[in-house]
């Protein structure tokens, strides 16, 4: 077994953990590179099918290259997909800063889905290494009945064995690609030829590392048209991930408000 | 804000190179100085973004403070003033050869919940010891913890020999009183290393300060930890997280936590000790994949026959299968506020099984960060004891020092993992060796019984509240059957609770075992040919769900929906009556813990029409779902 055959067994035990111990669960679908993965490691998981909804929470403000992609892997991967639109701006926390007020649309599109459906696990793609506050989480992460995290009283994991019993009426939040840096993702998306959004590529001497939405997200600058050039980028920067994500960037504590308010 | 060090592990790369990465913990009392040797090693390793050194340097001067590295790390990780914690997280650099992943950083609030979570993934592990204060409660603590969760390579570093003239002597008062501690665990540390993690002696260089010592300094220590590998040379052990049937093949999905395996393979599944042949290896996007599969893999697999497994149950090969036990006798470390006592009930995790279990005695319950052994009869937060759990329902498992994989589990209080441990011993189960048991098949084939009884095998699961007509309805639809020249056979809930399951009460986890007997003497009816007629309040969603998977594709279930009211109004047993005076505890019924059906293939009130028009329906059913046919099925279609 090799680094990406250990990642990928790890991830499709953690989904299959899920599946099994879940009631009522969901894949949070951004559309990214990240969670495109993760519907392949489900797909591997479940044999062809992915066995829950895919659920996309949508600001109404992607790219329209991300539309397109939804609309057409939706079908081709028959995903139960369902799109649940974002509540407008005016009912976000207004002491947040503007980008990331514009990404706190988000957390309440989550909670009005959440409450829609009832959803007892909501399986998300982040990744330790993508930002500082997410390298704190769990692979079974319980939320509050408001969808908060609560960073200081976390239970223990130990081995493989997660805290699955979310309180009544509160959900958990599965995290099965958070031991995978970017490289591993881009380098798995390789090896298993999976189909990415064209904004990650590099064109006149721009591309995305981060797909968000389209008035809160910049390219960097790169010439990396291919996924190897990609890894080949990534293996000598010092710039972070999220750097073109405006909403991390506005104070310094501004990500880890919103996602202590239950963000991604 | 962001932890700006460079991400990309280059083991992942496309171009063949290969660096093994390793994930270490580092550990030790607070104020030992983890985040200072955190600092040390970015900084000695070329890990830090360009200016970053001197940009906190200038910062310190400006602010009037001494340069420290452990701002560095706080710096790097936002931990500033806002006071928030550091939980597990993830930090990375190389040496030599190495990509290392810092899985757990220094933290402060619930540190040991912490530690667990990351050492738990760990390779290897650095505990650190202040040369001035010397071995404290927290490093024979952390000790102890990396011995329970299995991290073999240890490097031990006595840090700020600064502070004690780098004496040579203080070194090795040290190193001989954590060496022979950690060996009293199990654990030979790898190396004991001298630094000053503030200055940098030991830590990338042996500097003249430490000239009497020969040994590797930390980074060396790093470099030569091996990734841990999976147990491929153990014997096979696959617990079952599920059995998935998507389409018309029945998967059973797990991960390989040792050994190996193939499609052609004999193997025996625990702790029922069923035998059976693996007929495919499946997988996606190509299927069936050909080939050994080894640990570490998550796998789904076919069988040859169709045997009832759960979740839960471990496959091996005959002959190295693991144990079937209902009494373990485990280490544990606890991590609860409420200490854990003789006769406690428990839920015990082993693998994807999950039991409820008695606490039945407790042992050499002690304080892992004391000198002075103090036994207890309970075991307190952050302390270990020995403890025997008697089990509910019998389990497979492997004392820990056969596999360490099998060989572990947890205990959950409400639902929250509240402590983990390794599993010394096992009680043998059953006198029966699995490998001696050979499932004699019938004579009689599938099709010769269908064609004396014009119907197929089934199991008619009639649930509902007691006096809800269940008996009556299933004793109507016997004689019906019976007079088409069908085989019915009648089990009734509290007829079989006089005999085969005389030794259940009605604790939930004695109702489990009820339905779960039932549902198994009812299927081997089914596949027999005849009809089984299940008549029990089977108040509990989870229990027939569990009866319907042991049933399969026979299982068809009634909810004989009487409203309660009625129900109470007939009483046919006096039940009501006496539960109403308090004379009959837990009686589903007035207790309101009925849990009526959502997948049933047939409601029936029998409030509002006869027994005759009620059995209609149910024999309606059966045809249309293609249990009875021939005259049945016309009868049916003239309708």
């Amino acid at each position: 077994m090799d680094h990406l055959d250990e990642l990928e067994a790890q991830s499709i035990y953690i989904l299959r953990e899920a599946f099994a111990r879940l009631k009522k669960l969901a894949l949070l679908w951004s559309l990214g590179k990240d969670s495109n993965v993760m519907i392949w490691l489900a797909r591997k998981a479940f044999f062809g099918r992915v066995p829950f909804p895919a659920l996309h929470v949508d600001t109404g403000k992607k790219f329209p290259e991300m539309y397109a992609f939804r609309d057409r892997f939706g079908k081709e991967w028959d995903l139960d997909l369902r799109v649940e639109p974002c509540p407008p701006i005016d009912s976000v926390d207004p002491t947040l800063p503007p980008a990331a007020r514009s990404a706190a649309r988000k957390t309440e599109g989550l909670k009005l889905a959440l409450n829609k459906f009832g959803f007892d696990g909501l399986i998300a793609g982040i990744r330790r290494d993508e930002e500082a506050t997410r390298a704190k989480e769990r692979v079974f992460s319980p939320r509050g009945l408001e969808g908060e995290w609560d960073v200081r009283d976390q239970p223990p994991e130990f081995w493989d064995h997660f805290n699955a019993s979310p309180p009544q009426g509160a959900h958990l939040r599965i995290h099965p690609i958070l031991h995978w840096t970017e490289a591993d993702i881009w380098a798995y998306t390789k090896r298993e030829n999976i189909p990415i959004i064209p904004l990650y590529l590099a064109r006149d001497g721009k591309r995305y590392r981060s797909l968000g939405d389209a008035d809160i997200t910049f390219p960097v600058a790169s010439t990396a048209s291919n996924i190897d050039e990609i890894l080949t980028e990534l293996d000598g920067t010092k710039v972070p991930e999220r750097a073109g994500r405006a909403l991390d960037h506005e104070t310094e504590d501004a990500f880890e408000r919103l996602r202590v308010a239950g963000y991604l | 804000m962001n932890m700006i060090l460079p991400t990309a592990s280059i083991s992942a790369t496309p171009n063949g190179t290969t660096r093994p990465q390793v994930r270490i913990v580092i550990v030790g009392h607070v104020d030992h100085g983890k985040s200072t040797l955190v600092g040390r090693l970015l900084h000695e390793t070329g890990s830090l973004p360009d200016g970053k050194l001197e940009m906190l340097k200038a910062v310190s001067a400006r602010r009037g403070m001494p340069f420290e590295w452990s701002f560095l790390l706080d710096a790097l990780q936002t931990e500033r003033d806002q006071g928030i914690t550091i939980d597990t997280t993830q930090i990375r650099f190389r040496t030599g050869s190495r990509d290392v992943v810092l899985i757990d950083a220094p933290g402060h609030a619930e540190f040991l919940r912490n530690m667990i979570t990351g050492a738990s993934q760990a390779d290897g592990a650095v505990l650190i010891i202040d040369a001035l204060e010397g071995v404290r409660d927290q490093t024979r603590r952390h000790g102890y913890l990396l011995h329970l969760l299995g991290v073999k390579q240890v490097a031990v570093v006595v840090n700020k020999m600064d502070r004690v003239e780098f004496s040579a002597d203080r070194f090795k008062e040290i190193s001989d009183e954590i060496s022979a501690h950690l060996i009293g665990l199990g654990v030979k540390p790898t190396a004991v290393i001298p630094i000053s993690a503030r200055d940098g002696d030991g830590v990338a260089e042996r500097t003249p300060r430490i000239g009497w010592y020969a040994g590797p300094t930390v980074v060396d220590a790093l470099d030569a930890l091996e990734p841990a590998r999976p147990l491929g040379e153990l014997a096979l052990r696959l617990p079952v997280q599920a059995i998935y049937k998507f389409d018309d093949r029945r998967i059973i999905a797990g991960r390989i936590e040792s050994g190996h395996l193939k499609a052609g393979d004999e193997i025996v599944i625990m702790p029922a000790g069923k035998i059976a042949k693996i007929r495919s290896v499946e997988g996606w996007p190509a299927t069936p994949v050909s080939g050994p599969q080894t640990a570490g893999r998550s796998v789904g697999i076919t069988l040859d026959r169709e045997l009832f497994l759960e979740r839960g149950d471990v496959i091996g090969h005959p002959g190295q299968n693991p144990r079937d036990t209902r009494r373990i006798h485990a280490r544990i470390f606890w991590l609860h506020d409420k200490p854990l006592t003789k006769g406690e009930q428990i839920l015990v995790r082993l693998g994807a099984k999950e039991s409820r279990a008695t606490v039945v005695a407790i042992e050499k319950a002690i304080d892992p960060g004391a000198l002075s052994n103090e036994e207890n009869t309970a075991i307190a937060r952050n302390h270990v004891g020995e403890i025997d759990i008697s089990l509910a329902q019998p389990v497979a498992t492997d004392p820990y020092t056969e596999n360490p994989r099998t060989g572990r589990l947890v205990i959950e209080v409400n639902g929250r993992i509240a402590g983990g441990g390794l599993v010394l011993s096992v009680d043998a189960g059953r006198p029966a060796v699995p490998v001696d048991i050979v499932p004699v098949e019938s004579a009689l084939r599938p099709d010769e019984r269908s064609a004396r009884y014009h119907h197929n095998g089934a199991v008619i699961w009639l649930t509902g509240l007691p006096g809800s007509g269940k008996s009556t309805l299933a004793r109507a639809l016997e004689r019906r059957l019976f007079s088409t020249g069908g085989s019915p056979i009648l089990l009734d809930g509290d007829t079989l609770r006089a005999g085969l399951n005389g030794d259940l009460g009605f604790s939930p986890q004695d109702r489990s075992e009820n339905i779960r007997r039932l549902a198994e003497v009812a299927t081997h009816l089914a596949r027999n040919g005849h009809i089984a007629i299940v008549a029990a309040v089977s108040p509990s969603t989870t229990d027939r769900a569990a009866a319907r998977r042991i049933a399969d594709s026979a299982f068809r279930e009634i909810y004989v929906a009487t409203p309660a009211e009625v129900c109470e109004t007939r009483d046919p047993k006096g039940h009501y009556a006496k539960a109403r005076a308090g004379a009959l505890q837990g009686f589903t019924g007035i207790a309101n813990d009925y849990q009526p059906p959502t997948d049933n293939e047939l409601t029936i009130d029998t409030s509002n029409r006869s027994v005759a028009d009620a059995a209609d329906e149910i024999e309606r059913m059966l045809a249309k779902t293609g249990i009875l046919f021939g005259e049945l099925t016309d009868f049916a279609a003239n309708i």
